[in-house]
């Protein structure tokens, strides 16, 4: 039950079979879970009754949930038609004919799905809060930084820096008090993997949160959550109440002498709120106007005092690494991009949803092999990732692997894992446009390079797409792109002009035919 | 109610927020949950009793795209302009919209029933194309679903 089941029609699912279990008086439990990842197949029902092959099934309508309650529960037997494969088959959406290497690894969504979110009981008996034990326990402070600098864990959040550099920075700076920040911003449209796991498991970003304020020596950790995710809100303080009642979070957690309180703030609909300095300046109850780094907020960030910010999806990989150790970790992936990455695929694809892959697989699986590439009919033309900061991948690039450096070397970014594919309808004028847009109406105006730099672009392509552009209109593009990258105070404006760039790099002929005199 | 017979009672949202640091847009999210919106008198109540200047105030109100000065309709509803909507046909829905109801985007019919308004993803991408009608999300939603959106809305007040 996250939001897209919800929106898919989930809560009268959910009431139907309570209510039918408890009317047949049914000895069977009724549970609600977090998002599983197949969203375009929601709402999904998984039946795992003595006797009968546990099953999932999606598009569950009413109707249909009562008949799976007749047949699967009653008669024992799969219903047929609209079974697809369950959690525990990594594979997902892995059709007949299709590549079997093509495999999910999850361990950021390892309990999405399987767990109650509501109940920390349930994240407890999947080994939850284990890791911030053996921290406490066994590794101390710079331990747990050493675990991590062997993981190799990166950022999740879009620039892949190492979280154990950040972490060490935070902890040798000086200062009387010092603050951890999540980053649960999640601004760039077309990705919810940070929502989803705020839903499907918020205690594993809690556990994460713990760790790594604990790591740096921090006595208060915000969340700083957007408000356009209410659900993800409500489970994420529910969560905290239940770890401050358990005694995880407060004083003296879990006995020690580590004393930690947690706090939500929430966004307020401002996309350079996820930029970090953005993001700090917001807490603070100001506008969400970015300043200059250095000084890096690991010396001087929340109130002056030294900070440190990580994204959901780096915070929730966090345990699994202290229980297992990073060696463990390191072994996943490849050697410079280690563990595992999520994506929300979305746009054209068959399948859309959430998908967890270990980082090196190639474009072309994720795609094809674990999301069934594109309706019938139709061809893949690109695959957008990084969002409004990344670019466009075309299709006969697709077999490179996922790493940080390979989708940089492409003119693109992995950025947050918002992948959205297209296909032969999609015009990339228009895309380019839409980024534009994105950021000219999401620039703070606090630097001229992209806010004014940011508008010029957009008349320029506007003029190419109603067909008065010519050759110089692309020449000017270009000279603009480079000012706003060089000359712009943060990162949105310094990546705003990749789409267009990338673009330009592999579809100009889509420019070209929409100028007056072709080049 | 008009906002001239309105006396409403901010002292709880602030004695809970005064004393904690950063707490200002935390209290205008419950100022814009219990009314709508951040009408000005609310304003100026809290300015005095956080002890911040009105001016600090709206600029942090006008910085952030959440907030509102003015009521909205009595029905709300956002079409998700996110890039998986976008693609799959939210500009569409949005012009159907648009047209049925004779609004532009962000604006709200003369009856004061429908508030139109387009939202940055809210993150159900994988049921693109997205509407969020008072606070419901709701996903794959197709030109027949414009029409039925609108005379709920309708029905309902
Ligand atoms: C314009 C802009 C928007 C950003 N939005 C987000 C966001 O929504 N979520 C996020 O985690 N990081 C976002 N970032 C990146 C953060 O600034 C920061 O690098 C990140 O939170 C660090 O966490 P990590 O090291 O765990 O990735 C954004 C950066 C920029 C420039
Ligand atoms: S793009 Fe509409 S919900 Fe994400």
């Amino acid at each position: 039950m996250s939001t897209c089941g919800i929106a898919a029609g989930a809560e009268p699912v959910y009431r139907a079979l309570a209510d039918a279990v408890r009317d047949r008086e049914l000895n069977i439990e009724v549970r609600k879970t977090g998002c599983v990842g197949m969203c375009s197949m929601e709402p999904l029902v998984e039946i795992n009754v003595d006797g009968a092959p546990r099953t999932m099934y999606g598009e569950v309508g009413v109707d249909a949930a009562l008949r799976l309650l007749d047949e699967h529960v009653g008669r024992k037997h799969v219903v047929p038609g609209f079974q697809v494969p369950g959690v525990d088959q990594l594979g997902f959406y892995e059709e007949p004919g299709h590549d079997p290497k093509a495999k999910q690894h999850r361990i950021v969504l390892r309990n999405c799905g399987i767990i109650d979110p509501t109940h920390i009981e349930d994240y407890i008996a999947r080994g939850g809060y284990q890791g911030i034990k053996r921290a406490l326990a066994e590794l101390g402070p710079e331990g747990v930084i050493d675990e991590i600098k062997k993981s190799g864990l990166r950022g999740r959040g879009g620039a892949g820096y190492p979280a154990w550099m950040k972490w060490s920075f935070a902890r040798k700076a000086e200062g009387d008090e010092k603050f951890m920040i999540c980053n649960a911003d999640e601004g760039d449209p077309g990705a919810y993997m940070d929502r989803s796991v705020l839903e499907g498991d918020p205690h594993a970003v809690i556990e994460g949160m713990l760790l790594a304020g604990y790591a740096i020596g921090a006595t208060t950790g915000f969340m700083y959550v957007r408000a356009e995710y209410p659900l993800a809100i409500d489970r994420i303080e529910n969560a905290i109440r239940q770890a401050r009642r358990l005694g995880l979070v407060g004083k003296n957690i879990l006995g020690s002498d580590f004393n930690y309180d947690l706090e939500v703030r929430l966004g307020a609909g401002a996309f350079v709120c996820g930029e970090e300095t953005a993001l700090m300046a917001s807490i603070e109850g100001k506008r969400g106007t970015p300043w200059p780094r250095p000084p890096y907020p690991a010396e001087k960030g929340l109130w002056g005092k030294p900070s440190n910010i990580n994204n959901v999806e780096t915070l929730a990989n966090v345990a699994p690494i202290i229980r297992n150790g990073g060696a463990w970790f390191a072994k996943i992936g490849t050697k410079k991009s280690s563990g595992t990455k999520v994506f929300a695929v979305t746009g054209k694809a068959r399948h859309s949803g959430l998908v967890e892959i270990p980082m090196g697989t190639s474009l072309r699986e994720i795609v094809m092999d674990v999301c069934g590439g594109v309706p019938p009919g139709r061809r893949v033309k690109a695959v957008q990732t990084g969002g409004p900061s990344g670019g466009v991948i075309p299709e006969d690039k697709l077999d490179t692997p996922v790493t940080y450096e390979s989708l940089q070397e492409l003119g693109s970014i992995m950025g947050s894992g918002g992948m959205i594919v297209m296909d032969d309808t999609d015009g990339m004028l228009d895309i380019a446009r839409f980024y534009m847009g994105f950021c000219v109406e999401e620039s703070c105006g606090k630097c001229a390079p992209c806010r004014i730099g940011g508008k010029q672009m957009m008349n320029i392509l506007d003029k190419i797409a109603d067909g008065n552009g010519t050759p110089d209109d692309i020449i000017l593009l270009k000279r603009l792109a480079r000012s706003m990258r060089k000359a712009s105070l943060c990162g949105l404006g310094q990546t705003a002009p990749n789409p267009v760039l990338s673009t330009l790099r592999y579809f100009m002929n889509e420019y070209e035919e929409k100028l007056l005199q072709p080049v | 109610m008009s906002e001239a017979t309105m006396v409403p009672d901010i002292s709880r949202t602030v004695q809970k927020w005064r004393k904690k640091r950063g707490s200002l847009i935390m209290a205008l999210h419950e100022i814009q949950n219990a009314y709508g919106y951040v009408p000005r008198n609310v304003s100026l109540q809290l300015a005095q009793l956080m002890d911040v200047p009105l001016a600090r105030i709206y600029e942090v109100i006008t910085f952030y795209n959440y907030f509102r000065l003015e009521p909205p309709g009595k029905n709300v509803v956002s079409v998700c302009m996110g890039t998986a909507c976008y693609l799959k046909g939210a500009k569409e829905r949005e012009n159907e919209f648009c047209e049925q109801l004779g609004v532009e985007e962000g604006e709200t019919t003369e009856d004061g029933q429908v508030h139109l308004q387009s939202v940055r993803c809210v993150g159900c991408c994988g049921l693109s194309p997205v509407v969020v009608v008072n606070g419901e999300t709701m996903g794959k939603i197709g030109p027949e679903d414009v029409k039925s959106i609108i005379r709920k809305c309708r029905e309902e007040h």
